[in-house]
């Protein structure tokens, strides 16, 4: 059963951008092997959230502790918690001057010392899982967007983590390019990967998530299985923000 | 190539606008023009010895007074303003003077003319640099950082394979400037008796009594140079720039 012993646990965090309090008292358990998918209102703080648990953004209150390992700002704890956790990005982010093939083996070699025959080996067994090996050798500008996309998830697979992060991955797509990416991630949580997912897509979460999470002003209002968040939330919050989402 | 027989044909039409002109001290045709113009050009050598040390000592230290710019922390930067002011401030002539004069007492090591000269333009150099790459490595976004973090890239390595490579192309044409630069602040060190471009001219000046001739051929010395350095960079830019599509 996914969910027995939490991999992710996020106890009682805070986290202010100057005066402005982004994340309040925020607890979360996320377990092996679960899928959790985050959703509220822009500006509720659940990128934030997600952003703190690879530090990203640093909390200041509360703890946040990832597979044992208790995150602070010391170099050992970063390495250990980074080298687990995969994040993939609203922007893509992937490195503009560097091929996809580079993009991809750039982390293999330098952080766990790959050589160069056996990162490529691992960047085409993860370009293929995301189903575009015939990329390899093109410069990110000249894929789509969900084409770039695919990449990122590919370069944080690259890295074999036990945790994969998303913040909104499809938001910066155009409509007809968010189902190929939303496929690869349904796929890859049918294969046990740990996921914590800040999306606005609800039919992926309906289909994936273990967990839903809905977040306001930088709270968690709610959590629940799928099928009592979608059918039944209890705060009337939750609930305008799914009407609004789902009956647009 | 258009442009040097525009320059030629120029300078045929001053030559025969006025008989003061005297272009026998560098006429090649005549043994002793030929002598004179290989005397001048001979200063080629350390013109471009000095601009060359200079600007690859002055792009790794301006590179190294960038970075600490760019910390979180307020001493750090404080480092790098300071640097960055102060060495601004200083006249790169007067610089060469205090290096070459008033250094080895202050030392006790004397330089040589060259390496005096090397010190003083790549110093005075290094702050305008470090601006400029400080400015390169700002315009790179958050996500690119963000990306490396991600897969655990140490900082290192998160600017020799992620910022750098990026920043470098958008500085290009910045640091062709400063090459330009270079070159020309060059002819400065002909005061310590550096026997680059300017120095060999005027010596020559001195005993023909053709400034205007020999500095004109001066001129056209450094033009030629700068030309060939300027259509350098741009192949340099159009080429990195193909990798980016």
């Amino acid at each position: 059963m996914p969910g027995d012993q939490p991999i992710i646990q996020i106890k009682n965090i805070s986290k202010y951008f100057d005066d402005f309090q982004a994340l309040k008292n925020v607890s979360l358990d996320v377990g092996l092997g679960e899928r959790v998918v985050v959703c509220g209102p822009s500006g509720s703080g659940k990128s934030t959230l997600i952003r703190c648990i690879n530090r990203l953004e640093a909390h200041e209150a509360g703890e946040i502790i990832v597979d044992g390992v208790t995150l602070t700002d010391s170099r050992e704890a970063l390495d250990k918690i980074r080298g687990n956790v995969g994040m993939v990005f609203q922007q893509f982010n992937l490195f503009p001057h560097l091929t996809v093939l580079d993009n991809l083996t750039l982390g293999p070699k330098r952080v766990l010392r790959l050589s160069q025959a056996e990162a490529e080996v691992r960047a085409m067994k993860y370009l293929e899982r995301v189903q575009i090996p015939d990329q390899a050798q093109k410069y990110p500008r000249q894929l789509s967007g969900g084409q770039q996309q695919r990449v990122a998830i590919a370069r944080s697979l690259c890295m074999e983590p036990r945790i994969l992060l998303f913040d909104e991955p499809t938001s910066a797509l155009d409509p007809e390019m968010i189902a190929e990416v939303l496929e690869v991630m349904t796929e890859l949580a049918s294969t046990g990967m740990t996921m914590v997912v800040v999306t606005h897509e609800m039919g992926f979460a309906r289909k994936v998530a273990d967990k839903m999470v809905f977040m306001d002003k930088g709270e968690i209002v709610e959590t629940g299985s799928p099928e009592q968040f979608f059918t039944a939330p209890t705060s009337q919050r939750c609930r305008t923000f799914l009407d609004q989402i789902l009956n647009h | 190539m258009k442009r040097f027989a525009i320059f030629g044909i120029l300078l045929g039409l001053l030559s025969g606008c006025s008989g003061n002109w005297g272009w026998y001290v560098v006429d090649p045709t005549t043994e002793g023009g030929m002598n004179n113009l290989r005397f001048m050009l001979t200063g080629a050598y350390y013109t471009i010895l000095l601009s060359v040390t200079a600007i690859i000592a002055s792009v790794i230290v301006g590179l190294l007074v960038a970075l600490p710019g760019l910390s979180q922390k307020k001493s750090w930067r404080a480092v790098n303003r300071v640097y960055v002011e102060v060495v601004r401030a200083v006249p790169i002539l007067v610089l060469i003077l205090w290096v070459y004069y008033g250094l080895p007492t202050l030392t006790g090591i004397t330089l040589s003319v060259f390496w005096a000269g090397v010190f003083a333009l790549a110093l005075s150099d290094s702050a305008f640099q470090a601006e400029i790459f400080r400015a390169g490595i700002q315009s790179i976004s958050k996500g690119q950082y963000e990306a490396a973090k991600s897969i655990s890239l140490n900082y290192r390595d998160t600017m020799r394979y992620v910022i750098l490579p990026q920043a470098i192309r958008r500085i290009l044409p910045a640091l062709g400037n400063q090459l330009v630069y270079m070159l020309k602040m060059s002819s400065l060190v002909s005061v310590i008796g550096m026997q680059e471009l300017t120095r060999k001219a005027n010596e020559l000046v001195v005993s023909e009594y053709r400034p205007l001739e020999i500095y004109t051929i001066l001129v056209l010395e450094y033009l030629a140079l700068i030309l060939i350095v300027s259509a350098g960079v741009r192949w340099l830019e159009r080429r990195m720039n193909a990798t980016e599509v």
